[in-house]
Order: C-alpha cells, then sequence, then structure tokens
C-alpha cells in the first residue's frame, strides 16, 4: 500500500513541475496565517515568559524579588548562583546526578540493545513470554512497585547506596530501551549478519562489529530519552535514596524548596532551578532535531 | 513512549537464516544467549517484575515493614480504603486528572499542530504555516525539563504576592488579583495545577500530531480541497480521522501520567492544597508508606491505583474501537 502511495504522489510531483505555478495567497489565506500565527505566538510567550522571569529572578535578591516580580535586579551578580551551588549544596548534588546518571544510561543502554537484539533475531521458546513481561513493564505505575522495591534493596543491602538506585534506573528503563531497539534490529537486513558468520564471526563479533555500528541512529535517539527521563527522575531517588550526600539534583532541589517555608531565599532556589535546568537545555539545543525526529519516527508506522 | 506504536510481535520474522542458526550450539553461542538475555531478564524480574507481585501479596496484609509481624487479613486493606474519606477524596482527585487532563492536553495540541500544517496557503502545494519551527522547538522544550523544577517554577509564578502571574494581571488593571492565592484556593487550586501539567506536555504532543499530520499524503488533503472543503471541515472530517491512532497513543500516556501526576502536586501544594483539593492517589500511597510505615495498606493502594490505570487504558481501547477506529485508518 504504501509503495502505491509512494509512486502515485511522485508522479503528482513531477505533473507539478511540468506545469510551475506561482501560486498567490488570497485574502483569506492571509487573515488564516494572521491568526495562525497570533495564537501560536500567544501559547510561545505563555511557554517562555515564566522561564526567562525564573533567570531574571535568580539575579535579585529575595528582597527585591518580594518588592516586585518584575522590577530588575539593582547589580547583576552570580551571588545567588554561588549560594545554590555551595550551601543549597545543588553542586554536589549536581556531580552525584553526573555519575549516577552516566553510569546507569550506559549500562542500559548496553543491556538494553542486547536484549533487544536477542529477542528481534533470534527464535526461541519463552522469547515471547519476556516481550510480553516487558510490556507489562511499561504499563503499570511505578507507584505499585515502590514499596516492595523499598525492601528488596533494604534486604540486599543496596538501599540508599549509588549503586543500588544504578540497578533500579536501569530495570525501570529497560522496558522502552528494548521496545524501541527491537523494532530498529528487527528492520536491519538478514544479509548482513549472514554474510558475517560465513566470514567466520562469531555471535559476540557478530554483534559488536557489524550490528551495534549499523544500530547507531537507533541507539542515539534511545540513549537522549533515557537521559531526560534519567535525569528528571524523581520518585525513585526521593524513595530509595535518601542519605544526604548521595542526593540527585532533582530530589535535592525538591527538598530544597520543600524546607523554604522556613528558611527563604527564593533567589538560590531560582538559581538552583536554572542550574538544574542548563543541562537538559543544552541537550535540547544540541539534539533538538533529532528529539523530535524521533518523537515522529514512533507515529510514522 | 511514543515509539510502542512501532512494536513488531517477536517470533513473527523466522526467517531461514534465524531457524538454522538454532540448530548448532557452540560456546560462542550459549554464552552470547546467557550473557546478552540471562543478566538483563534477571535484573528485570528481580527490581520490576516481583515488585509489582509482592505489591499484591503485600496488600492482603497488615504488614508494618520493620518488624517480622505480618498477617493475612484478607481484603481488610481494601475495605479500609474505601471508607476513608481522606483517600476516596485523593481517588476522586486522581480521576479527575485522568479525565480532563488528557482532553485539555490533546485538544489543544491538536489545535495548535493544526494551526501549525494546515495555517499556510490554500492554494498549490500543501504547506505548512511559514516560521512554524520557531513555535515547535519553543513549546516543545518544557517537555524536558525536570517536572519537579516544572512545579517550582509555577508554585513561583502562582506567589499570591510576588509571583508573575498576579503581577501580570494587576499590571494590566485587574486589582482584584492583587495577592490572590491560585493555590490556596479551593476553588482554583485544582484547575491553576492542571494547567501546570498541561504546559509542560502540549509541545510534546504538538509535535506528535505534527508529525502524524505529515504522514497524510497530500493528495488526500488536495482532493478534499477540490471537492470544496474548508480548513475546519478538512481538520475535523480529514485530519482527526487519518491521526486517530496517534491520538489514542497520547490519550493513554497522558492518562498514565495524569494518573500518577505525584511530582507536580507536591510541588505545587506538598500537603495536598486547601482542604485536599489536589491531593492525589500517589501522594497519599507516598505518605502511607514512608511517613506512616503502613506498608501493607500502601501496597492496597497501589493496587487500586494499577487497577483505575488498567481500566482507564482499556476504556480508551474500547471507545477508538466501537467509533471505528483502525479499520478505517490503515494507509
Amino acid at each position: 500500500m504504501s509503495t502505491k502511495i509512494a509512486s502515485t504522489s511522485k508522479s503528482v510531483s513531477d505533473a507539478s513541475l511540468i506545469i510551475p505555478r506561482k501560486a498567490k495567497d488570497t485574502p483569506g489565506d492571509k487573515a488564516v496565517a494572521g491568526v495562525s500565527h497570533a495564537l501560536l505566538s500567544i501559547w510561545a510567550l505563555i511557554v517562555i515568559l515564566p522561564l526567562l522571569w525564573t533567570v531574571l529572578s535568580s539575579f535579585k535578591t529575595t528582597s527585591e524579588i518580594f518588592a516586585s516580580p518584575f522590577g530588575l535586579p539593582a547589580e547583576w551578580s552570580f551571588k545567588n548562583y554561588v549560594t545554590a551551588w555551595t550551601s543549597a549544596g545543588i553542586g554536589s548534588y549536581f556531580i552525584n546526578t553526573v555519575i549516577i546518571v552516566g553510569l546507569a544510561l550506559f549500562i542500559v543502554m548496553a543491556l538494553g540493545s542486547m536484549t533487544a537484539y536477542v529477542l528481534a533475531r533470534f527464535v526461541f521458546p519463552g522469547s515471547k513470554a519476556i516481550y510480553t513481561l516487558m510490556l507489562a513493564g511499561l504499563t503499570f505505575p511505578i507507584f505499585l512497585a515502590i514499596v516492595p522495591l523499598f525492601f528488596i534493596l533494604k534486604n540486599t543491602g543496596l538501599l540508599n547506596t549509588r549503586p543500588g538506585l544504578i540497578i533500579v534506573y536501569v530495570a525501570f528503563a529497560l522496558p522502552f530501551t528494548v521496545f524501541f531497539l527491537f523494532s530498529f534490529f528487527k528492520s536491519l537486513p538478514h544479509e548482513i549478519s549472514e554474510a558475517a558468520s560465513i566470514d567466520g564471526a562469531g555471535e559476540w563479533r557478530t554483534f559488536f562489529q557489524v550490528m551495534l555500528p549499523m544500530a547507531k541512529p537507533g541507539l542515539a535517539s534511545v540513549a537522549i530519552f533515557n537521559f531526560l527521563g534519567l535525569w528528571n527522575q524523581y520518585l525513585i531517588p526521593v524513595a530509595l535514596n535518601t542519605k544526604e550526600d548521595q542526593k540527585v539534583l532533582s530530589q535535592g532541589i525538591g527538598a530544597f524548596a520543600g524546607q523554604m517555608g522556613y528558611a527563604v531565599d527564593f533567589g538560590a532556589l531560582f538559581a538552583a532551578s536554572v542550574i538544574t535546568v542548563v543541562p537538559v537545555l543544552i541537550i535540547y539545543i544540541i539534539f533538538q532535531r533529532q528529539l523530535q525526529g524521533s518523537v515522529s519516527a514512533g507515529t510514522m508506522k | 513512549m511514543t515509539h510502542l506504536s512501532t512494536e513488531v510481535k517477536p517470533g513473527s520474522g523466522d526467517t531461514a537464516a534465524a531457524r538454522r542458526r538454532r540448530i548448532n550450539l557452540s560456546f560462542d553461542k550459549v554464552s552470547f544467549m546467557v550473557v546478552f538475555l540471562g543478566i538483563p531478564v534477571v535484573i528485570y524480574l528481580v527490581f520490576v517484575i516481583s515488585p509489582f507481585i509482592q505489591a499484591v501479596y503485600y496488600s492482603l496484609t497488615n504488614w508494618t515493614g520493620f518488624s517480622a509481624k505480618m498477617d493475612f487479613i484478607g481484603l481488610n486493606n481494601y475495605v479500609k480504603l474505601f471508607q476513608d474519606d481522606i483517600f476516596m477524596k485523593s481517588m476522586g482527585n486522581s480521576i479527575v486528572l485522568g479525565i480532563f487532563l488528557p482532553i485539555i492536553t490533546i485538544v489543544l495540541s491538536l489545535v495548535l499542530a493544526s494551526l501549525v500544517t494546515v495555517g499556510g496557503s490554500s492554494r498549490g502545494q500543501i504547506k505548512g504555516l511559514r516560521g512554524s519551527s520557531f513555535y515547535r522547538v519553543i513549546s516543545f522544550f518544557p517537555y524536558v525539563i525536570p517536572a519537579i523544577v516544572v512545579g517550582i517554577i509555577w508554585a513561583a509564578v502562582y506567589d499570591p504576592s510576588s509571583g508573575l502571574l498576579n503581577g501580570l494581571l494587576t499590571g494590566v488593571g485587574l486589582e482584584q488579583f492583587k495577592d490572590f492565592a491560585w493555590l490556596g484556593n479551593e476553588s482554583t487550586a485544582m484547575i491553576a495545577s492542571m494547567f501546570v501539567i498541561v504546559w509542560g506536555f502540549v509541545g510534546f504532543y504538538m509535535v506528535l500530531f505534527i508529525a502524524g499530520i505529515k504522514g497524510i499524503p497530500a493528495e488526500i488533503f488536495e482532493a478534499a480541497r477540490i471537492d470544496g472543503a474548508g480548513r475546519l471541515r478538512t481538520a475535523v472530517s480529514i485530519t482527526i480521522p487519518l491521526i486517530r491512532d496517534n491520538i489514542q497513543t497520547a490519550y493513554i500516556y497522558m492518562g498514565i501520567l495524569a494518573l500518577d501526576a505525584f511530582v507536580y502536586m507536591s510541588a505545587l501544594n506538598s500537603g495536598g492544597g486547601p482542604n485536599n483539593s489536589t491531593l492525589v492517589m500517589s501522594q497519599q500511597l507516598f505518605s502511607t508508606a514512608f511517613t506512616k510505615g503502613q506498608f501493607g495498606l500502601a501496597c492496597a493502594m497501589g493496587v487500586v491505583l494499577a487497577v483505575i490505570t488498567l481500566i482507564f487504558a482499556g476504556i480508551v481501547f474500547l471507545v477508538n474501537k466501537l467509533s471505528g477506529g483502525a479499520k478505517d485508518v490503515s494507509l
């Protein structure tokens, strides 16, 4: 079916090549375009205003913040950022997050691509059962698991440890990773792995030297989504990683905001928010096309 | 998350090559399977599947976690939950979120996606609105901000005296909003909280729908136009039916998220809001487990939440099927 559509669309575009027409916008078109731009701009403003205001406020002292929501700071200094980074502990939370998310991301990508590869390209009893179990993991709310998970970690001595948090991150990011890469590995041609095995490559070598490099675009998309998901994760660390010196950024800033009622330092809170958002902003700017592209890729089926 | 739709059933592609490989079990092959499948599956079973199963069992006990004492009390926890006014209130709030959040988010993102895709010229080739990638990039951004930070920023925006919102409203002369506590008023707390979640996700679904709409062959739009369909008619009678599978996926994911909503609700109103008007099940579960230590009861709440989630997904599938989805959608 899809090939049929492709061929007709080709002939249509051929036809339009033969008779080049420059379409002029009617007044109605202009009105619609104007209204569209107006509505989209309003939404863009609603999105961007709170963010800009946060950045502005992060440079103000607390008394300036209380004086007026729009006033400019008397002096533009990074004092709030220094306070947030050092005395509020955001600096150490940041480093913890980089370590934990980095390791978890690496492990889940490795294990996820291996599982997806085996499920997609080998036929063996139980493969369907494993696939169904993965689907269940995506559907059930994590809140159902959180209490038993707490005690599993407690009984294995992994509660409040970095390895414990990493392994839970890996386990809960696994189903999404496997699903995405499953269809990806499935679509890679069988001829190439056959050629590799005829040339004498074993299963290990075929995977690491032939299949994995071919799956790079898929791996990149999943890695970005996993990075965002793990960086933003809140419930798992709050429940399973309560030791102060091991807190990650999301839970650290949550706790910082939670005690605001007692020790009000709104300037530092705004600065801490900006610090938390900057890494994802950088990732977003670099991979913006790829991110939106992979959202689209999921719908094209 | 949206990639689920690309899934292919395992075992469907058992080509000759795959079947041939099954025969010779060399060391290379056995070690490969053990490492590649064994380790991930064990981790997954221990840390994801087994907690789900244990939760169901614990929900039938009066376990408090730290003592060894654990009596089997049947469905008592569930009876207790359904007689608990605060839990019922939180369940009601969760269901309200589950019903309204997906509708609002999806309608708004569909409207924005339509504006981007059909806002362009009505003559010649179908093309989108000029400069629309700017809106897409901006709108998508909140999706990548950590939920807790979204909550913190909006709690500050809603602040009665020094917040952005009241500053803007009094700035344009609406003096009645001076010191108005959006999150502290029973009548506005829930709506204000819902808006925050909508704010975070509209851009994501907008991008999803734009991709879906662009996947529709241009000839269909052209044919409709030749037949005299206007923009609104095209959107309602052509675009929406053709991307209904995308809408279904979006609906289910947004619903699952709305039934959770833990991070947003605890960042905006950690105590459940005025008169518990924004208290949701997940918050109740968390405090029952980790503050009060009633683990059996908390697990029962988890089971109720899971059942509601499954019922919700079932209803969405059923509605889509009954209204004729999946038959006329295949492109």
